[in-house]
This record gives C-alpha cells, sequence and structure tokens, in this order.
C-alpha cells in the first residue's frame, strides 16, 4: 500500500524512497526545475523546485516524500521567485535566444515561457566567456552555462571521465574542463557520452548542425516544458541514490 | 493629385551638373565657417538614426549637403568567435524587413566554408524563400511607404499623406498592398519556419522541404498575387505619365550601377555574377565572380559619416560611386527570365524614349516590375517537384573563406567571412544594400535641394521632398521607410555662430512646431 501527501490540495501517492519531485511528477504534476534530472541523483542547486511545508521553503528534488505532508508548489508567491530566479540566471550568463542554436530545445527558456518570465528585469551582466572549440566534433558556449552540473555528474557518474567540473566560488564560479590545457581537444569526451546529451541550455553543442532541427519540430515547440518533464516521468527511483534513503537503508 | 508646380522645373537633360566635378558636387563646401547650418536631425536611421544637413550662403544659396547615418551595428565585430553555423540566424537579426537577405546571403558564404555544393530541392527552397521576400518588401515599400507621396503628391497634406490616408482614399490599393505582402511572409514562414526571422536555410541547405499541403495552400491565391502585381504596373505607369516632368526629373542623376545577372544575362536575384556599367553605359566588368569581389569593389572611409562609400576600384573613389537595386537591375539585365514581367521591362524601357529607367523615381516602377517577377517565379517554383525532396544538405571539403552575394529588396548584399580551425568567425565583412547606394542617395538629395531648396523657406513639404528622394532608393533607413510622413524631423536655422535663428521641428504624431 502506497502512502500520500497533499500538494497543492491535490492527494499525491509515493513509493519509498521518492523524492517529492519524483512523486509529484509520476502522480502528472508539474513542479518546475533545472537542475533535477529523473536519471541523476538530486542536486538540490537550482532552487527551482522550491516548495513551502509547513512555512518552511524546501527543495522538492532532495525532499523525501513523507506520508501527510501538506506541499504547496504552484502558487503565485512562489512562482514570483521562481521568476526572480529565472531573471538572475538569465541576466549572469549571455543568453541571446534569438541566434542561440538550442533556442526551442532550451529547458531554461521553456522554462521561462511556462512561468511567463517577460523581462530580464535586472542589469544584464555581460560577462566575457570565450568559447572553446577545440575539439574537432564538440563545441563548448560556455556563455550559456547556468551551474546546474548535469554534465559533471553525467561525466563523472555514466561516462565515468570526469570530464567537467565546477571552479571559483561564489559570483566566480563557471564550468571548467579537466585537462591540463583546459581544452576539451585534451579529454577523452566523445559524441556519444552521457554527458554529450543532459545539458539543459546550449553549452555542450555537437559542431556544424545547430539549425537543423526546424522551427515546429523542436522539443518545446509543441508541448511545452511542463507537459515534456511529465513525459519523462515516471522513472524508477535509482536506489540508493538519495541521501534520505541511504540513511535509512 | 500631385502638386504640378514641380513641372516647371528644368526638364531632363537641362541642368544635371557633373556630379564629379569639385565645384558642383556639394558634398565639400569651399569655406563652411562662412556659411549657415540646417540640420535635418534625425532624418531617419538604418535600425538607429540618419540625419541631413545643408550649407547655405546669406542668399540661401546651397553649397554642401551630406546624408549622415550615425548609426553603428557592430555585427562584423560581435560574430567573431561564434561558431559559423550561427552566423546566418544571427546576422539576420540586422534587419527586420528583409531578414531573408541576410540569411540567404550568409548561408551562400557559410555553403563555400562547408564545401557544399546545394541540392536541387535546397537550393529552390532557398529560391522560393528569397523571392517571397522579394514580393513582401516591395509590396511593403509600394503600398504602404510610398503610394502615399505618390497618390496625394510630396507636398499634399501631411494628416492623410500615410497608410491610413491611402486607406480611406484608395481602399482597394491598401488591401492589395497588405494582401501582397501577406503572401510573401506566407512564403517566408513556409520555407523558413517564421515570418520574420526564420531558421530555414542553413550551412550547405536547407532544414526543411515544402510539403504538398504547403504548397497547394500557397497555389491557391498565386494568380491573384499575380494579376494585382500587374494592376501596379498599370498603376505606376499611369502616375509617370500624368506626371512625366516631375518623376523624371525629381532627385535625377546620372550614375555607374552595379548587379548580379545570370550566366545568359537574365535578371537572377539569387545567384550570379557581378555586372557594373558606367553612367553612359559602357560595360566596365561582367560576370565578374562574385566571391572574388574585393578585387573590383573597394570602401571609402568618409570622416563624417559613420557608413562607408563602396566604389568600384577601376574608376578610384572620387568618381568610382555607383548605384544598386531595383532600378540597377531592371535595366542592366539583359531580360527577365519570366514572361509578364519581361514583357513590363520592355514597357519601361521604351517609355518616355527610355529617360525613364535613368530616373531616380523610376525605381519605384522597376520595383513594380520585380514585384511582378517575383510572384511569377514563385508560381513556377512551387509547380516544381524539387521542393518536395528529402536532400536537403550536402557538405564537401571544409574551406577557410567563404563569400556569399545575393541580390537583396534593396541592392547587392555581399557577405565575407573568415573560420578558423575551431570552426569559430575570426572576420567578418558586410556590404549591405544601402550602403552601397550611400553615395547615390547623397547625390539625389544634392539634386533635390538643388531644384527645390535653393532661396526657399522651410516647409513640412520641403522636408518630404528630402524624405521622397532618400524614399525612392528604399534604403533601411527605418524611420524614412516605416513612419511613413510621421519622421520625427527638426530643422534648426543657425547663424554663423551657431545661434538658433529659427527651428522647426515635427513629432512622431505628425505635429508641427
Amino acid at each position: 500500500m502506497t502512502d500520500t501527501f497533499q500538494l497543492d490540495g491535490a492527494t499525491v501517492s509515493f513509493e519509498p524512497c521518492q523524492t517529492v519531485m519524483q512523486a509529484a511528477l509520476t502522480a502528472g504534476r508539474y513542479i518546475p526545475h533545472l537542475c533535477y534530472h529523473p536519471e541523476f541523483k538530486p542536486h538540490g542547486s537550482c532552487k527551482l523546485c522550491t516548495i513551502k511545508v509547513g512555512g518552511r521553503t524546501l527543495s522538492a528534488c532532495t525532499m523525501p516524500a513523507e506520508a501527510g505532508l501538506q506541499a504547496e508548489s504552484n502558487i503565485e508567491e512562489l512562482n514570483a521567485l521562481r521568476r526572480t530566479l529565472l531573471q538572475m540566471l538569465l541576466v549572469e550568463g549571455n543568453h541571446f535566444c534569438p541566434s542561440c542554436e538550442a533556442s526551442g530545445n532550451c529547458q531554461l527558456q521553456a522554462t521561462a515561457y511556462e512561468l511567463q518570465v517577460m523581462t530580464p528585469h535586472f542589469n544584464q551582466f555581460f560577462p566575457d566567456r570565450p568559447l572553446d572549440g577545440s575539439h574537432p566534433d564538440i563545441l563548448l558556449d560556455f556563455n550559456r552555462c547556468i551551474l546546474c552540473e548535469l554534465c559533471v555528474r553525467a561525466s563523472c557518474e555514466m561516462d565515468g571521465k570526469n570530464v567537467f567540473a565546477l571552479a571559483g566560488r561564489g559570483i566566480t564560479k563557471h564550468l571548467i574542463v579537466n585537462a591540463e590545457s583546459g581544452m576539451l581537444r585534451d579529454t577523452d569526451i566523445a559524441l556519444e557520452d552521457k554527458a554529450m546529451h543532459v545539458c539543459p541550455v546550449g553549452v555542450i553543442l555537437k559542431k556544424g548542425v545547430g539549425f537543423s532541427v526546424p522551427i515546429g519540430a523542436r522539443r518545446y515547440d509543441q508541448r511545452p516544458v511542463g507537459a515534456q518533464a511529465l513525459d519523462d516521468a515516471p522513472r524508477p527511483a535509482i536506489s540508493g541514490s538519495c541521501d534520505a534513503c541511504e540513511g535509512k537503508s | 493629385m500631385v502638386d504640378t508646380r514641380f513641372a516647371l522645373y528644368p526638364p531632363y537633360g537641362t541642368d544635371i551638373p557633373n556630379m564629379n566635378d569639385k565645384n558642383g558636387n556639394l558634398e565639400t563646401a569651399a569655406h563652411p565657417e562662412n556659411l549657415r547650418r540646417v540640420a535635418i536631425d534625425p532624418v531617419s536611421r538604418v535600425e538607429g538614426h540618419g540625419k541631413v544637413t545643408l550649407l547655405l550662403d546669406e542668399n540661401d544659396r546651397v553649397h554642401q549637403v551630406r546624408l549622415h547615418i550615425v548609426e553603428f551595428r557592430g555585427f562584423e565585430k560581435f560574430v567573431q568567435g561564434r561558431p559559423y553555423w550561427e552566423a546566418p540566424v544571427m546576422v539576420q537579426r540586422l534587419c527586420g524587413i528583409c531578414p531573408v537577405s541576410h540569411h540567404i546571403a550568409a548561408s551562400k558564404a557559410m555553403d563555400m566554408i562547408v564545401g557544399a555544393t546545394l541540392t536541387p530541392t535546397a537550393e529552390k527552397v532557398r529560391r522560393l524563400m528569397h523571392y517571397g521576400q522579394i514580393l513582401q518588401s516591395h509590396a511593403l515599400h509600394f503600398f504602404h511607404l510610398s503610394s502615399p507621396d505618390l497618390l496625394f503628391g510630396f507636398d499634399s497634406d501631411v494628416a492623410r499623406r500615410n497608410i491610413a490616408g491611402i486607406a480611406a482614399a484608395y481602399p482597394e490599393v491598401a488591401k492589395r498592398g497588405v494582401l501582397l505582402r501577406k503572401f510573401g511572409q506566407e512564403v517566408i514562414r513556409i520555407t523558413a519556419g517564421k515570418r520574420i526571422h526564420g531558421t530555414g536555410s542553413i550551412p550547405g541547405g536547407v532544414n526543411k522541404n515544402v510539403s504538398t499541403e504547403e504548397r497547394d495552400y500557397l497555389l491557391k491565391d498565386i494568380e491573384q498575387m499575380i494579376a494585382w502585381s500587374r494592376d501596379a504596373l498599370v498603376l505606376v505607369r499611369q502616375l509617370f505619365e500624368q506626371n512625366l516632368d516631375l518623376y523624371n526629373n525629381f532627385g535625377r542623376f546620372k550614375t555607374h550601377t552595379l548587379n548580379l545577372v545570370r550566366e545568359d544575362g537574365a535578371l537572377d536575384l539569387y545567384h550570379g555574377g557581378l555586372r557594373a556599367r558606367d553612367m553612359d553605359g559602357n560595360t566596365l566588368f561582367d560576370h565578374y565572380d562574385s566571391r572574388h569581389y574585393w578585387d573590383v569593389i573597394f570602401e571609402d572611409v568618409k570622416p563624417w559619416s559613420y557608413m562607408k562609400f563602396p566604389f568600384l576600384r577601376s574608376l578610384g573613389p572620387e568618381r568610382g560611386w555607383y548605384r544598386v537595386g531595383p532600378l540597377s537591375r531592371v535595366t542592366q539585365c539583359d531580360f527577365i527570365p519570366t514572361p509578364l514581367a519581361n514583357q513590363a521591362r520592355k514597357a519601361f524601357m521604351a517609355f518616355a524614349g527610355g529617360s525613364v529607367a535613368g530616373a531616380t523615381m523610376g525605381f519605384h516602377w522597376a520595383r513594380m516590375i520585380e514585384m511582378l517577377h517575383a510572384a511569377e517565379l514563385i508560381q513556377e517554383l512551387l509547380h516544381d517537384p524539387d521542393l518536395q525532396g528529402n536532400d536537403l544538405v550536402s557538405k564537401g571539403q571544409r574551406q577557410e573563406r567563404g563569400v556569399g552575394v545575393i541580390e537583396a529588396p534593396r541592392g547587392t548584399l555581399i557577405h565575407h567571412y573568415k573560420v578558423d580551425e575551431h570552426d569559430q568567425i575570426v572576420r567578418c565583412n558586410l556590404i549591405v544594400s544601402t550602403t552601397h547606394n550611400n553615395q547615390a542617395m547623397n547625390e539625389a538629395i544634392r539634386q533635390v535641394a538643388r531644384q527645390y531648396l535653393d532661396g526657399r523657406k522651410l516647409t513640412e513639404g520641403l522636408l518630404n521632398h528630402i524624405e521622397v528622394a532618400i524614399r525612392a532608393f528604399d534604403p533601411c533607413l527605418s524611420c524614412a521607410t516605416h513612419a511613413l510622413g510621421k519622421m520625427p524631423l527638426q530643422v534648426e536655422l543657425l547663424d554663423v555662430e551657431g545661434g538658433v535663428l529659427s527651428t522647426l521641428a515635427r513629432s512622431a504624431d505628425g505635429a508641427f512646431s
């Protein structure tokens, strides 16, 4: 028998070891997110999936589902905070959707549409982030990185190559390539690696194929990000993959 | 009706000063320190601002006239470092009126970079996209922007000299303008994915074909578009017949020309070799490989304008400036490869002893011939089964340098890129149509100044004469072409010390103060 909790007044059932995010998506209830990916350990860094439980704010992707939990997600107070988070991400990098090949396939752009972000609001940072085009098949455009660490996790946990890492602290934190030269050409990354396919924005790109998918056939042209996220769920929780579970077992 | 008093001005051929004569060219006054300065600022913009300045002596004789484009765009700089496949999508943001031009010119350059020879499907889808754009852009210019000048008169009541006035007085003309433009935009949407700033053209080909449903959707209206384009030609001919002296002489000047032509000399707006002729009709070069344009064209820089001044190398910067665009293309090609447009070209070239072919206002007639040609070609392409092909992209030997040249609605457009071994753009040079016409537009307004400004009190109608001359070129001066009759203008009459003697200002809503 499964337990249940309340999300925005609706009853959501869950399996043992599921997080609030996993249970919600399985039940067909979308909670906005960027750093969460159903195939990886919860990360809890983007804070877009913030929910309110008993007056406290928590990350739905790391919060273990508990019977009787009373959670709020789709409320204006939280959506306003989510919009602000998205606006800060959009101004912190160089996100020029009009000429970005990830446009239409970008989770950041799609989530901004979903939450109705109408303006950047904050002053643009316009950081200077040169591209890494050194690899013959792969281009890195650091301008769009949102530090979700999905590529770091994929390269480490699935590819076993440890190609990417984050360096620096605070506002200077940035994505780096784990090579003495710092160049992608000096790593053993390959096109079929998982790290090539998890970037939610447009940092890790296969060369020479940008814009080959016509407008109308891109991932988010037909269905918004909320519907796509539900399509991707349910996924089985990865056994022993979250700290909460590991603590219980 | 058009104010016929302009017909009093000297007819064609009697008062055309030699523009290359230092004393007659009005570019730089000998002693500007003693002259009054009149500025029209902003006249308009190239996605920004432009202005006209005049220097007058105490007898109100004009000594200097300059059209300045004061906007800096910067695309050539900030495309540096970007991956080459991004260029066709990024650089089209230069413009919202004919972005397809930049989209396709950049794609043609990138075809060279990836060593591609286009498949028939890819080339025909691109051509369809391009001619859809020619149709919508020419319709926009003639019906929305220029018809109020042409149908009401250059200095008619400013309150109705706009598209709303046209809609009230000539509802059928306005409706056709809107629907012709809409059709062209639909062609673009189907081939590029969006009406404005699509992504259809990519290095080495296109990202989609045209389905049979899409083809049939366009075919159901194409006959009507051709019919309306023919009617537009009848209208523009009538205007010339009614106002021949005015239209023939307004802002008229002699000029060299540059345009692309097909191998057999036919008009081709997508691809061809460069043809240049001097102001007397002598061929300077023909079928020149546009991928080496720099051997025959160079760009001069002048201290008073942010826009460069291209010139034909063989004639030098002083004498080598030229005119591009519909008037040059239609008059300098050998024939037009669609029957109705070719017939229209012959009529145009024969009209009034061939004199209209050299008139600045002849741009409007030539533009409508091209619009008819575009409609005919769209019909021809839509019946071609290659549009439904699935072989969309090709690649070959990677190259370092790529040059793409097309005939955009406003004239020859050159994109030139150098890409490094990391697939990143390291150099970019764009010579856009309006830049080619820089000196020619200056000459046109200098001629207008000679004809209409000397010794006259400044009026709104006078200001509009300058606009009409600039507008004939359909330049990408956004205000001049987009906010017709509502261009914010300010003219100041200054004394020698810079003190304001009188001011005439027009706000964006058309009010004067």
